[in-house]
């Protein structure tokens, strides 16, 4: 649970260009939002490219990635940093956000809805003009250097209404829209990223279409391209596609039987 | 004794068997007919066998001598080929031929030995339409296009709307045989809507029975062939079933339709190439075609459409343009610079729609692609005329003869209250327009709840389980790895022991966990006259579950029910207001719950927005559960007017900082819910059964 003591930014670089496929200029709008100080919120369903994206616009632009799933079980301490009592001392400890802060780093806060609603309140003066991170416990203010930048990830798809994002929160971001890409450049990530042939991936985003069709008619969200890409991999290594589809989308969409059997009657009927 | 112990697991000799008959079937045993031959039969069989026949002879010589006569003689070969449980199948199906139709029918029943076998595997393997509708119907909607229903019938057809299915399919052996089939006729029912089966004028589709069924075979040759290229899988299956293949002439008359061009023009093509004595093959997934039914549905689906597109089309123009200048009241429609409507066919299936107004270019709402698709589905192209705005969007300008009546004994003598309606082809309010009286539920039977309960007695178990997880308590961790702030008893004590040489532990927070849930809940019930029966029953079975699972919680809720005839006439039940406890008394309305008339459903959200929104609570959150479209007696409110009052209400309330969401049990049309629940999210439930835990599982959701 304790935040790791090292804070060596080389560690936070991301050395090799990671594989992303732009999909419609989501890219110079991340650098003209990185350029001009302004937060970015990233909104879309989950498994569509999110966290590549920041990753590779981490390595594009050449700053460390400090990155934070959150939950609820997130406090503004877990990100801002606390004490800790050692055998005669309390030493303070940074969080991930103090840590990017003096780093100059890229904070991606994913899943941003998941956190404790106190949080919010230390998220806001970092995300507006005035840069700054307030460590309440130790009094010190940290303005944030100019190659700081702060993105959070939001999945509209949700349904709980305790989880919406305030507006105030809202407000202060950019938002780039994310969506799963055009069925040509999903199926080309697909190809690449598990190394199944054109054919295969292509029949496998099909699937992902037909499962999308059923969103809000019996499913909760459609397959998303991590999905297809762990099919794939499964594929590749040569587990026959219609027990790959099985366990990698099939079961992970539903458990409910007709559904459940209607996705394995699609999945049959594309390979 | 001893000799008798030894006997019982003996076979028993042939005079003993014939003794045992002569006693069992004496009466119909003569001179000329003993019961020799059947002893020396049995004779050569196991005891287990012996017991058994006996047993049964016995039995059957109750009602008829002669029936266990011929059952004893035809016995042996049915204990072969059936095995002892199966041969009693037999006999009693036999028997119950004979309580029927007499002994004449019985005995030849009995003698049918292989027809027998035959249906007794057709009904092992069998497959019924219930155990497959649900299936079919999300592997059509997965397979896209215009939402489809399932409908049984005797033969297989579709009318474009709906998918019929046999009742029953046993043709095959095995279950999952006869599932294929079921899952081929809907696949290749379901191309027909979606491919163009039904896209020529109906004059050119023949009359005569004959030919139908050969259009119908061949169109199964084209769209089959479509899916091996898309859906390979399928094709595979679809293939298994074209047994016998088609003779040679057949299949030269069909071969165009393979190419992935081919239209049903060319089905109809081949039809007149067909050689004269052609005869449809036996295929398990061959029906119907009714295109005279198929057309009629579509030409009024399109005219429909059209008339939605139209008004979509006019309500896009409308919003744009309202945004940058606030038409005046009663304004007609601008028709200059109608909007244009772009649309791009990406691959084969995926549509790329833009609409293009007034120089600048929109995605378009969710409702207008879905129209598009349709029409496309129906027509293989868009034409000029469904491109054009306003139409029935456009609101003719004065329209005095909708002036407010006096409302007489409807105001504050009778806790009546007036309400606003929005208009949306005036595009405001139209003021005091409804009359809206609160009333208590009439209490109902005093035993419905606990029945209820007791119904459901493992799954409101699991609820309770369930959603005491969720229940939100304000905790102070202490002794705690990490927290903010020092737990100052653990610390002292750590620094303590630490003089006593012993090692500081690391327990020394305190964590708060805030985890309050301050929510206030209303649930809004439909009590319009189309939820009798059903719908009623698994509304109330509903609200007590949910009762179940919110005292668990402690959420503060309120149950209200809502209907009405006419704008004078609107009105809300009090089920439990949120002052209310959940005692008898509001078991009692629960159970009270009717169905009385109409859907109006706006003013009721309008009223209920009100009471909520007076509750002080972080999360306020409004649950409705409703059958369908709004609609009411008179005065327009049915169709597109309730749909936009309806969401005009949902948008009021989410500025009142209410959450709605609204579920609806609906099988039929989808397209306008998107619209109407625009503010809020929604959810649709198909089969009725599943509303009571449906329900208590979407609140779980939303407020975890
Ligand atoms: N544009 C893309 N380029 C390359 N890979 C992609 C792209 N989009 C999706 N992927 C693949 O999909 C996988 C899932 O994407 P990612 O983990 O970024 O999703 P996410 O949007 O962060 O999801 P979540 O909201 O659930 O965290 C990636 O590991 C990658 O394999
Ligand atoms: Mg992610």
């Amino acid at each position: 649970m304790n935040a790791p003591h090292r804070d060596d930014a080389a560690s936070l670089m991301i050395e090799r260009e990671p594989y992303y496929q732009p999909l419609r200029g989501e890219v110079a709008m991340f650098e003209a939002a990185w350029n001009n100080r302004v937060p970015v919120l990233l909104k879309g369903p989950t498994g569509c490219g999110k966290t590549r994206f920041m990753e590779y616009m981490a390595w594009r632009l050449a700053r460390p990635l400090v990155t934070v799933a959150c939950h609820d079980d997130l406090t503004a301490a877990d990100l801002v940093g606390r004490f800790l009592i050692t055998a005669n001392e309390t030493v303070w400890v940074d969080g991930p956000m103090a840590r990017a802060v003096r780093l100059g780093a890229i904070l991606y806060l994913d899943e941003i809805v998941e956190a404790r609603k106190d949080t919010t309140v230390v998220i806001h003066p970092l995300a507006d003009d005035r840069r700054t991170l307030f460590v309440e416990k130790k009094g010190e203010v940290l303005k944030a250097p100019p190659e700081f930048m702060l993105a959070i990830s939001y999945n509209p798809g949700y349904q709980s209404v305790m989880k919406e994002l305030k507006q105030s929160t809202r407000q202060r971001f950019v938002a780039i829209d994310f969506d799963y890409p055009p069925a040509e450049t999903e199926s080309l990530i697909v190809a690449r990223e598990s190394g199944i042939g054109a054919d295969a991936a292509a029949r496998l985003v099909k699937l992902a279409h037909m499962t999308r069709n059923l969103k809000g008619n019996g499913l909760d969200e459609g397959a998303s391209t991590r999905l297809l890409v762990h099919a794939a991999k499964l594929m590749a290594h040569g587990v026959e596609p219609r027990a790959a589809c099985s366990g990698a989308i099939a079961l992970a969409l539903t458990d409910e039987p007709e559904m459940l059997s209607a996705v394995h009657e699609l999945v049959s009927a594309v390979f | 004794m001893n000799s008798s112990a030894r006997s019982s697991s003996a076979p028993l000799g042939a005079a003993e068997i014939e003794e045992r008959f002569e006693e069992l079937i004496g009466a119909v045993l003569s001179s000329r007919r003993t019961a020799t031959g059947l002893a020396g039969q049995l004779a050569g069989q196991p005891r287990t066998v012996q017991e058994f026949t006996l047993h049964w002879v016995g039995i059957t010589a109750r009602s008829s001598p002669e029936l266990a006569y011929q059952f004893a003689s035809v016995a042996p070969a049915a204990i072969e080929a059936l095995g002892v449980a199966g041969a009693e199948q037999w006999l009693i199906a036999a028997m119950d031929v004979f309580d029927r139709e007499g002994l004449y029918r019985a005995a030849a029943s009995l003698k049918d030995l292989p027809g027998f076998i035959l249906q007794r595997r057709e009904q092992a393997g069998a497959v019924a339409f219930e155990e497959v509708a649900r299936v079919l119907e999300h592997f059509l909607a997965g397979l896209s296009g215009r939402p489809m229903k399932l409908e049984p019938d005797d033969l297989p057809w579709t009318d474009t709307a709906t998918v019929y299915l046999p009742r029953r399919i046993a043709r095959f052996a095995t279950r999952e045989e006869n599932f294929r089939a079921y899952k081929v006729t809907a696949a290749l029912l379901w191309a027909q809507a979606r491919r163009g089966t039904f896209l020529l004028d109906a004059a050119r589709y023949p009359g005569a029975q004959r030919e139908l069924a050969l259009l119908g075979v061949l169109e199964s040759v084209r769209l089959a062939a479509r899916f091996e290229r898309e859906l390979p899988g399928l094709h595979r299956d679809i293939d298994a079933l074209c047994r016998p293949a088609l003779d040679a002439r057949f299949e030269q008359a069909a071969r165009p339709l393979r190419s992935p061009s081919a239209g049903v023009a060319d089905s109809l093509d081949a039809l007149r190439t067909l050689p004269a004595g052609a005869r449809a093959p036996d295929w398990a997934f061959l029906g119907k075609l009714e295109p005279q039914r198929a057309l009629e549905v579509r030409a009024a689906r399109l005219l429909r459409d059209k008339q939605e597109l139209h008004s979509a089309l006019a309500r896009m123009q409308n919003e744009m343009r309202g945004a940058e200048m606030p038409a005046a009241e009663g304004d007609p429609m601008p028709t200059a610079g109608a909007p244009r409507l772009r649309v791009a066919l990406r691959e084969a299936e995926q549509l790329e729609i833009s609409v293009e107004l007034d120089g600048r270019t929109m995605a378009p709402p969710p409702e207008v692609t879905a129209l598009v698709e349709s029409i496309l589905q129906d027509l293989g192209e868009l034409p000029e005329e469904y491109l054009v705005a306003a139409g029935e969007g456009a609101y003719r300008a004065g329209g005095g003869e909708e002036a407010v009546e006096l409302i007489p004994g409807a105001d504050g003598a009778q806790g009546g209250r007036f309400y606003d309606e929005w208009d949306f082809r005036r595009r405001h309010y139209r003021k005091d327009w409804c009359v809206l009286t609160e009333r208590d539920v009439h209490p109902g039977d005093p035993r419905f709840v606990a029945s209820i309960l007791a119904r459901y007695r493992a799954q409101v178990w699991h609820l309770r389980r369930s959603f005491e997880a969720l229940r939100g308590e304000d905790r102070r961790l202490r002794g705690e790895p990490y927290g903010d702030e020092i737990d100052l008893d653990a610390a002292v004590r750590g620094f303590a022991e630490l003089r006593t040489g012993a090692e500081l532990g690391d327990r020394l927070f305190v964590r708060r966990e805030r985890n309050v849930r301050d929510v206030a809940v209303m649930f809004v019930v439909d009590m319009s006259g189309s939820t009798k029966g059903w719908i009623n029953d698994c509304e109330r079975e509903s609200l007590v579950l949910l009762a179940e699972a919110l005292e668990v919680l402690g959420d503060r809720y309120a149950i209200y029910g809502f209907s009405g005839i006419t704008r004078k006439r609107c009105e809300v039940y009090r089920v439990k207001r949120f002052d209310e406890r959940y005692d008898a008394l509001v078991e009692q309305r629960i159970a009270g719950i009717q169905p009385l008339d109409y859907t109006r459903m706006g003013v009721a959200l309008r009223h209920l927005t009100g009471i909520l929104g007076a509750q002080e609570a972080r999360t306020r959150l409004m649950i409705t559960l409703s059958d369908g479209k709004p609609d009411d007696f008179s005065d327009g409110y049915r169709g597109e007017y309730g749909i936009e009052d309806t969401r005009q209400a949902l948008l009021e309330a989410r500025r009142a900082g209410i959450h709605s969401f609204c579920i609806t049990i609906d099988r039929e049309a989808r397209d306008y819910l998107p619209r109407m629940y625009g503010a809020a999210h929604y959810t649709v439930i198909e089969d009725v059964a599943r509303l009571p835990l449906k329900v208590a599982d979407v609140y779980r959701r939303l407020t975890s």
